[in-house]
This record gives C-alpha cells, sequence and structure tokens, in this order.
C-alpha cells in the first residue's frame, strides 16, 4: 500500500530501474519463516535504514541481496539483474560459484562482527580484493588502498593487525575494504552493535560521509538517532514483512502502524 | 550501638592499619620457605647421579663402539633414507591430507563418504600392518594391468613385485597412513575458522576455491601446525618400522649392523643419538611456522608463545611485518 516513492517520476519512456529490487521474497530456516513476502525497492543514491525487533527479517534479507543466503520464493534485482539465477526464455538457472562472485562485486558488505582477516594487516586487508579478485597491481591497489584507510581516518593503522586496533577501527577498516571493490550498493548488518558505546560515533560518522557522497546504502540499524538523520527511507519490518515504510521522519516520529509504534517506545 | 567501647580486637586492627600505611617502598619480607621441593629435588639428583655413574661404568656400553658407528656410511646412508622417507611420506600426507579434508567437507555425498571410508581404513588398522601389505603387495595382485575392464584390451601391464620394490611400498604405507591422520588435523583446523571469514571473502567477489587458499587455510594454520608437528615427529620413528620390509634406513641399517656382530646395545645407543638429534632439530622449523601463521593473532600465544620467541629470537628471524612475505 505504502509504496516507495521514487525521487522523480520517470519522464521518458525509459523503464525505470531502481539500484535494488526485492519482490516478494520469501525464506525460511527449516519450519521458521524468516522472511514472508517481501518487496521493496531501492533507488540509485538513496540510504535506506531497515529497522525492527530481532529475529523480523532485517539481516536475513540483507544477506539474500547478496545471494548469501538463498531466497525460497521471489526474486532479488540489484542492477536490473537478477541474483543468483540467469533468467533464460521465462526458466531460472542456477549461476555458477564464479558469476555469484562477480555479482558480489557489485555489492559491499559490512559485518556486525567486522569479520576482518586476521591474518592481515589493515592495508593487507583492504589490498586483499583489489589484488586478488579484480587482479589490479600490488603498486595500484596500495595507493588506492592507503587513500581510503585515509577516508576512514586509519591511515595511520595500515600495518597493524586487526587484533590490535579497538572494534570501532576495526569496523572502520571493514569499510574501507568494501569499498576497494567500488561497490554500485554497500550492506550495513548492524554495523556499531557489537561496539562500545563511545566507538560508534566515528563509524557512524564514516557512513554519513558516504551517504552524502551518494553511495547507495543499505542500513539494519538500531540506531534510531541516524537513522531520521541520515535516510532517505525508513523501513519497519516485523515478523517477516514490511510493516511500515517511507519517509523517516514520518515512520520514526509519528508511525501509522501500532507495531511501529510499541518497537520504537521500547528502543527510543 | 554509638555507645559500644571500641573492643580490643578494632583497637588492635586499627594499630595495624596505622602501622601498615606508614610503611612505603618495596617489600623486604622473609620468603617462605619450601623444604618439600627441596627433598624432592636432591632425591631426584641422588638417583639421576646413580643411575648415570652406573651406566657409564657397565662395560657393556662399549662407547668406543657406539663412537665408532655413530658416523659410519652405513649410519650415515641410513640416516639420510630415514630422513628422506619421512620429508616424502609427510609432504604426500599433508597434501593428499588437504584434499581428503576438503572432500570429507564436501556437501557431495559421495565425495564425502569416501574420504571417511579411506580414513576408516587407513586410521584404523595398525601402520605395521599396512607396512607388510604394501610390502608384499605383489602377492595379492601379482599383475597390475592397464586396460578396459571385462575385455582383453591391455594397453600396459607389469609385474607388481618390480613396480613397488620396498622403498616404495614404505612409502606408500607411509604417506597413505599420514593421509588419514592428516586429514582429520586438516578438517579440524578448516572447521576451526570463523564462517563470517567465508561470509565476507564471498562479500568481496571471492571464488570459494580463492577463499580456502587465501583467507581459511592460512588461518587454519595455526591450529594445524602443532599437532602436524607431532606427526612429523612420529613419522620419523615410524619410518624405523620398515626394517620389518627391509627398507634401507636407519633402523634397518643398525638392526642389519647388530645382526651380524651382536653389540645390540651400543648400536642401538647410536640410532637413538640420531633419531633424538633428528627430531630436536624437526623442532626449529615448527617454531618458524607458528611464528609464521600466529601474525595477528596476538592473544592467543601469551605463554607459550613468549617462551618460544626467546628461544627464537638468538635463530635470525624475518620480521613480523615482512613485506616480502605479504607480497610474494
Amino acid at each position: 500500500m505504502t509504496a516507495v516513492v521514487p525521487q522523480a517520476a520517470p519522464a521518458a519512456a525509459t523503464p525505470h530501474q531502481p539500484m535494488v529490487e526485492a519482490i516478494e521474497v520469501h525464506k525460511r530456516f527449516g519450519s521458521l519463516e524468516v522472511l514472508n513476502g517481501v518487496t521493496m525497492s531501492v533507488e540509485r543514491g538513496q540510504v535506506v535504514c531497515l529497522l525492527g525487533p530481532s529475529g523480523s527479517g532485517k539481516s536475513t534479507l540483507l544477506r539474500c541481496i547478496n545471494h548469501l543466503e538463498k531466497v525460497d520464493a521471489g526474486m532479488i534485482r540489484v542492477a536490473g539483474e537478477t541474483v543468483g539465477y540467469r533468467e533464460k526464455n521465462g526458466r531460472l538457472s542456477e549461476l555458477r560459484e564464479k558469476e555469484v562472485a562477480t555479482q558480489r562485486r557489485k555489492v559491499g558488505m559490512v559485518f556486525q562482527r567486522f569479520n576482518l582477516f586476521p591474518h592481515m594487516t589493515a592495508l593487507e586487508n583492504v589490498m586483499e580484493a583489489p589484488t586478488q579478485v579484480a587482479r589490479r597491481s600490488n603498486a595500484d591497489a596500495r595507493r588506492e588502498a592507503i587513500d581510503l584507510l585515509g577516508q576512514v581516518g586509519l591511515a595511520d593503522k595500515a600495518e597493524t593487525y586487526p587484533a590490535q586496533l579497538s572494534g570501532g577501527q576495526q569496523q572502520r577498516v571493514a569499510i574501507a575494504r568494501a569499498l576497494a571493490m567500488s561497490p554500485e550498493v554497500m550492506l550495513f548488518d548492524e554495523p556499531t552493535s557489537a561496539l562500545d558505546p563511545e566507538l560508534v560515533g566515528d563509524v557512524l560518522d564514516v557512513m554519513r560521509a558516504l551517504a552524502e557522497n551518494g553511495m547507495t546504502m543499505i542500513v539494519v540499524t538500531h540506531e534510531i538517532g541516524f537513522a531520521r538523520e541520515v535516510a532517505d527511507v525508513a523501513v519497519f519490518m516485523d515478523g517477516g514483512v514490511v510493516v511500515e515504510q517511507g519517509d523517516p521522519r514520518q515512520v520514526l516520529m509519528h508511525p501509522a502502524e501500532e507495531r511501529t509504534r510499541s518497537f520504537l517506545s521500547k528502543v527510543l | 550501638m554509638t555507645a559500644t567501647q571500641p573492643s580490643p580486637t578494632t583497637a588492635s586492627l586499627e594499630s595495624q592499619r596505622s602501622g601498615r600505611a606508614d610503611r612505603q617502598g618495596p617489600i623486604e619480607a622473609v620468603p617462605l620457605r619450601h623444604p618439600g621441593r627441596w627433598i624432592a629435588a636432591i632425591l631426584v639428583l641422588l638417583v639421576f647421579i646413580g643411575s648415570a655413574a652406573s651406566i657409564l661404568q657397565n662395560p657393556n656400553l662399549d662407547l668406543p663402539t657406539v663412537g665408532e658407528y655413530l658416523f659410519k656410511p652405513l649410519t650415515l646412508n641410513g640416516v639420510i633414507i630415514t630422513v628422506w622417507l619421512t620429508a616424502a611420506s609427510m609432504i604426500a600426507g599433508v597434501f593428499g591430507g588437504i584434499v581428503v579434508a576438503v572432500m570429507r567437507l564436501s556437501p557431495n555425498p559421495v565425495l564425502s563418504v569416501a574420504a571417511m571410508l579411506f580414513i576408516w581404513v587407513f586410521r584404523g588398522t595398525p601402520l605395521l600392518l599396512q607396512l607388510i601389505f604394501w610390502g608384499f603387495i605383489g602377492a595379492f595382485i601379482p599383475k597390475i594391468v592397464v586396460g578396459i575392464p571385462f575385455t582383453s584390451v591391455e594397453f600396459w601391464s607389469f609385474e607388481t613385485s618390480q613396480l613397488i620394490p620396498a622403498t616404495v611400498a614404505a612409502l606408500l604405507a607411509l604417506g597413505l597412513n599420514e593421509m588419514a591422520y592428516a586429514a582429520e588435523i586438516v578438517r579440524a583446523g578448516i572447521q576451526s575458522v570463523d564462517q563470517g571469514q567465508t561470509e565476507a571473502a564471498h562479500s568481496l567477489g571471492m571464488s570459494p576455491a580463492k577463499t580456502l587458499r587465501r583467507i581459511v587455510l592460512p588461518q587454519a594454520m595455526r591450529v594445524i601446525i602443532p599437532p602436524m608437528g607431532n606427526e612429523t615427529i612420529t613419522m620419523l620413528k615410524s619410518t624405523s618400522l620398515v626394517a620389518i620390509v627391509a627398507g634401507d634406513d636407519l633402523m634397518s641399517n643398525i638392526r642389519e649392523a647388530y645382526t651380524q656382530n651382536y653389540k645390540i646395545i651400543p648400536l642401538l645407543i647410536v640410532a637413538a643419538i640420531w633419531y633424538l638429534a633428528l627430531t630436536s632439530i624437526l623442532s626449529i622449523p615448527q617454531m618458524w611456522l607458528e611464528r609464521r601463521y600466529g601474525r595477528g593473532f596476538t592473544g592467543a600465544r601469551t605463554t607459550i608463545g613468549s617462551r618460544v620467541s626467546t628461544l627464537t629470537q638468538s635463530i635470525t628471524m624475518p620480521a613480523r611485518s615482512s613485506k616480502k612475505e605479504s607480497a610474494s
């Protein structure tokens, strides 16, 4: 009923193509229905915040966009391409692992638990995908990695191993690592939930700067303040469905749905 | 409550407290004595001296013979074969073990069941039995034929006994046996790496094979190396079983010598000295590897790590953040 209002209506006859599109997505783990028909779309350059109680399916939806989980029904498109499948004559066939890997290069992902490679320095973490996947030269990758580490405020930590970095620093390295592949969309899976409160601000600042630079972002978060301030669209999920979505001021300040209201009263 | 007089005990406590506050600077206290430890140490020392004296005075020790055989070509050739056999079967074991471990973890049931069967057979039967089996494989399969089954078409055929001499039989037995053990060690190592590492690598667009090689295995190595060090030492000693199928390893040669001259004890001492020397040398590459793959894991190496590092600092090691290594 409340469809995401596109910034500008398609002027010409060119088909309108969202950056990320989920259509009636279903996902179950055993008998547990985690996603129960989720439909949403994200425009290029938009920042979408996914909110909702734990177990509502936000993280699972994010992982489906990256094909870390396979959807059971419905489909997800990133930049017009069906995630994980090839459509031919109306039939779907699974992509090969290499092709999935190629698709994933368009999508950067930041995890709650950082998942930095502990046996590599911060610089090596950021350089790993450009040199190993994109086959860029060591010198180029190094220059870009140093630049990216500078952007997240960690130029002086290039030679440091993750174990010697604080949580906030690790998460910023993880953001730089994801950015190194020049993704078209960035997915953030509760990026500040594992951080000490005083370290959250640095990570949110980096994300805010990314949003201002026009990066398309889907952020699963409990940071209501960040959502209100940075997001173009707030999506409230519960029980595997989208309960309410729209302008964050509307959804977060004057929610129309009772479920949204009761959730917000608990977290605020 | 307010009217109660301060009891003697609280008064003495207060005076103690004030006395403690006065004392500053380094503590000079009478150290605690451990008489039990001293008595035990003296007893151990006495037993050691006593047994050393009786061994050295024993005429059967025959130190001149030990000295004579320690560097004889017969011994040295045996040492070379032992080292070669250990190295070859460990290399075969480790690389084969990685393959079997990956098969074992494969979602394909045929591959994983095949790996399980392999491990079940080669880990579940004595190494000595396997050695003898490969040594007498010619009795079981006299001829090896490459051709089309159920037809008389033969491309190539060979006498098994010629194809598999004693050394190859030994290598087969040791290598296959080691593969089964190594597979389980590698599997444990792979499974010890957090699933999030694989997801992070995949999200960066790395293929499963590259994820295994660049991300998972290097981290698994930290868990794999200590038991592999054990395996290598066990293997070095297990090569002595080759004597049963008449290899040319250290133990076979020593056995051959003492069956001729009956100087059993001195020759066993020669072998023991060499085995001890070789196992001691083996701990050096293990320390180096543990250091190499321990990079970035500071917390996990507190007690043993610091002890190892004091040992390894005398042997010059590449710097922790060597850029050449990361570039390769």
